[in-house]
């Protein structure tokens, strides 16, 4: 059995970050690109606490930080997404076309 | 365990905050006292956020004096434990930014009615973003400079969404929050590789861990990941190109006098937060990130002056030729962090943020009040014939557009004048030519503007009422544009007391 070291976890957060990064670039449904940004901000959460096991607390505090922004992040994030689609019935990245993309 | 909590915070600590705090405060108490009042005494939110703005000042004084009284040996006052630095550049910052929110409350009080809008949360909302850039101009830890960051932007979105019903908004603020939280967690993921890499959060800390790893290990790409992946959150929020293309849809979209407020007082936290990042945290990694500050400030002014020439809509114009200003900007930050950095380069941005500030919000004063009930006003045929229509405001835009190409002896000559004189100094004679050419293409898309309102016709002729508020705000905006003009003196000792470069100082102490 070969012991979990803190690289298996940096690894992880970093194939999170790619993973929201891709999906962020890619997917077309403002809903899934909401939650590809909490897959990012997951991964730094990962990298915060896998670091603080080198380090001391200070990474941990940074993570319950990060998570506060997070959820504040996706309340407003779903506000705005529905004041935007009472105006316009789509949650589609390709019809938002008003203003030049 | 009683007495514990008084050994790590001290009175000093909240004197350092109370800025902040008293600013919350009032933000909290301009949404509880409208729930209270009937819609036409809906004014008495602007009053109350003007009277919180003037408290933060006063406090701010405060600070500024105990700096006075010290003398010149005490360059900064820490303040919780070291996450927090108020320093002669944080209390630069702090004036601006209070500056900034003044005006453009001046400028929403009128506008907010028009668009049928008028709700406090709009100036709770304000302050609550003054507060987060005050905590990113004073942070010296990343923990509060991320969370000063993340108040702010959160608290813009909203406010960039703010018409409900107008579908232009919607989508300026679903664009904005998209990008600017995407942009926020690739920075967030930065800070954590560098806590990785240096097992600190305070910049200080940072700075000194990194040096030491860039001599044992130059080129170790995790240290070069963490600098890109934070470099591009700073980018995004400063809207350098490539990372612009929130800038100008958010700019449109946007209440016009936020759009006044966004591209002066957030674009000044952001470049607060990357003179701090830049200068003290990664400064051991200037060898690499130079180059790349050479090509991020030759794409913005290439890409932002191409495209502006082209733009019909005045507010996607500004916001173009605001990211030309933010290229103009790194070419100062590039000088101050070459071999022989030159103090001159950062001084120019700091003297070019006051100027801007100043003329940028007063060219958005213009436009606010075009807006009637049935016109938007933010076309360039809306501005059509303004000689005939208002000639005091024609002339005042006039001015403010000649400021913003940089045209003596009008304020945005020196923001300009400092930079390449920095350039020159330093020996980046290449990049001072590349830029001076620019500035003479930004001559012709302001005089577009000029041309419209001096030789066309007038589409609309109604004459355009000013409100006591936006008159004043046209006026604070109008005399500082000529004023500093006039007396650069005084402004260019300010921005040089908040660097202490009364002395020669080495940059690497800027911030110690």
């Amino acid at each position: 059995m070969v012991p979990i070291t803190t690289l298996h976890y940096l690894v992880v957060a970093a194939a999170l970050f790619v993973l929201g990064t891709i999906g962020v670039l890619t997917r077309r449904n403002v809903v899934i690109i909401l939650m590809s940004i909490e897959l990012i901000l997951n991964a730094v959460n990962l990298n915060l606490v896998a670091f603080s096991r080198l380090y001391g607390l200070h990474g941990q505090v940074f993570a319950v930080f990060v998570i506060t922004d997070a959820a504040a992040e996706a309340a407003v994030g779903l506000g705005i997404l529905i004041a935007f689609f009472r105006n316009k019935e789509t949650v589609n990245m390709d019809e938002v076309d008003l203003l030049k993309w | 365990m009683p007495g514990a909590i008084s050994q790590w915070f001290s009175a000093g600590d909240y004197l350092l905050a109370l800025p902040m705090i008293l600013l919350s405060i009032f933000a909290l108490g301009i949404l509880l006292i409208d729930l209270m009042l009937p819609p036409e005494w809906k004014s008495i939110n602007a009053w109350t956020a003007g009277i919180g703005l003037a408290f933060s000042t006063a406090a701010v004084i405060r600070i500024h004096l105990a700096y006075a009284r010290a003398g010149q040996g005490v360059l900064s006052y820490t303040g919780f434990m070291g996450s927090m630095m108020v320093d002669r550049f944080a209390i630069y910052f702090f004036y601006l930014f209070l500056v900034g929110a003044g005006i453009a409350i001046l400028m929403s009080a009128h506008y907010l009615e028009i668009e049928r809008e008028n709700h406090g949360e709009f100036y709770a909302l304000i302050l609550f973003s003054v507060v987060g850039m005050m905590c990113m101009a004073a942070g010296f830890d990343i923990v509060l400079i991320f969370i000063g960051l993340e108040l702010m932007a959160i608290s813009t979105y909203v406010l960039v969404g703010f018409l409900r019903s107008d579908r232009r908004s919607n989508e300026a603020a679903l664009k904005y929050l998209l990008l600017g939280a995407f942009s926020s967690g690739i920075f967030a993921y930065g800070l954590s590789l560098l806590y990785g890499l240096t097992g600190s959060t305070n910049l200080q800390l940072i700075g000194e861990h990194l040096a030491t790893h860039m001599r044992e290990n130059p080129h170790d790409p995790i240290a070069i990941l963490a600098l890109v992946t934070t470099s591009t959150g700073l980018f995004f929020k400063i809207a350098a190109i490539p990372f612009h293309q929130w800038a100008p849809d958010a700019y449109e979209g946007a209440p016009t006098s936020i759009t006044g407020f966004m591209s002066v007082a957030v674009k000044a936290a952001g470049w607060a937060m990357l003179l701090r990042i830049f200068l003290s945290g990664l400064y051991p990694m200037r060898p690499i990130y130079v180059p790349l500050l050479v090509f991020v400030a030759i794409a913005t002014m290439t890409g932002a002056n191409l495209a502006a020439l082209t733009q019909n809509n005045l507010k996607r114009l500004l916001a173009y030729s605001s990211i030309a200003h933010v290229g103009y900007m790194l070419l100062g930050l590039i000088a101050g962090s070459s071999t022989t950095p030159s103090a001159t380069g950062i001084q120019g941005i700091l003297v070019y943020l006051l100027v801007y500030t100043f003329m940028n919000l007063g060219a958005f004063a213009v436009i606010t009040s075009l807006r009637r009930r049935d016109v938007i006003g933010d076309e360039i045929d809306d501005i059509a014939g303004l000689i005939t229509r208002a000639p005091a405001e024609a002339v005042l835009m006039l001015i403010f557009l000649l400021s913003l190409a940089g045209i003596p002896p009008l304020a945005g000559f020196y923001g300009k004048y400092f930079i390449f004189l920095s350039l020159i100094e330093t020996g980046h004679y290449q990049l001072a030519a590349v830029a001076v050419l620019y500035a003479v293409f930004g001559l012709y898309y302001y005089m577009r503007i000029a041309n419209a309102m001096f030789m066309r016709k007038a589409v609309d002729t109604r004459p355009v009422t000013l409100s006591p508020a936006m008159a004043t705000a046209l006026a604070i905006t109008g005399i500082a544009t000529v004023g500093i003009g006039i007396f650069p003196d005084l402004f260019i000792r300010a921005a040089g007391w908040s660097l202490s470069i009364a002395q020669p100082l080495q940059l690497t102490s800027l911030f110690h």
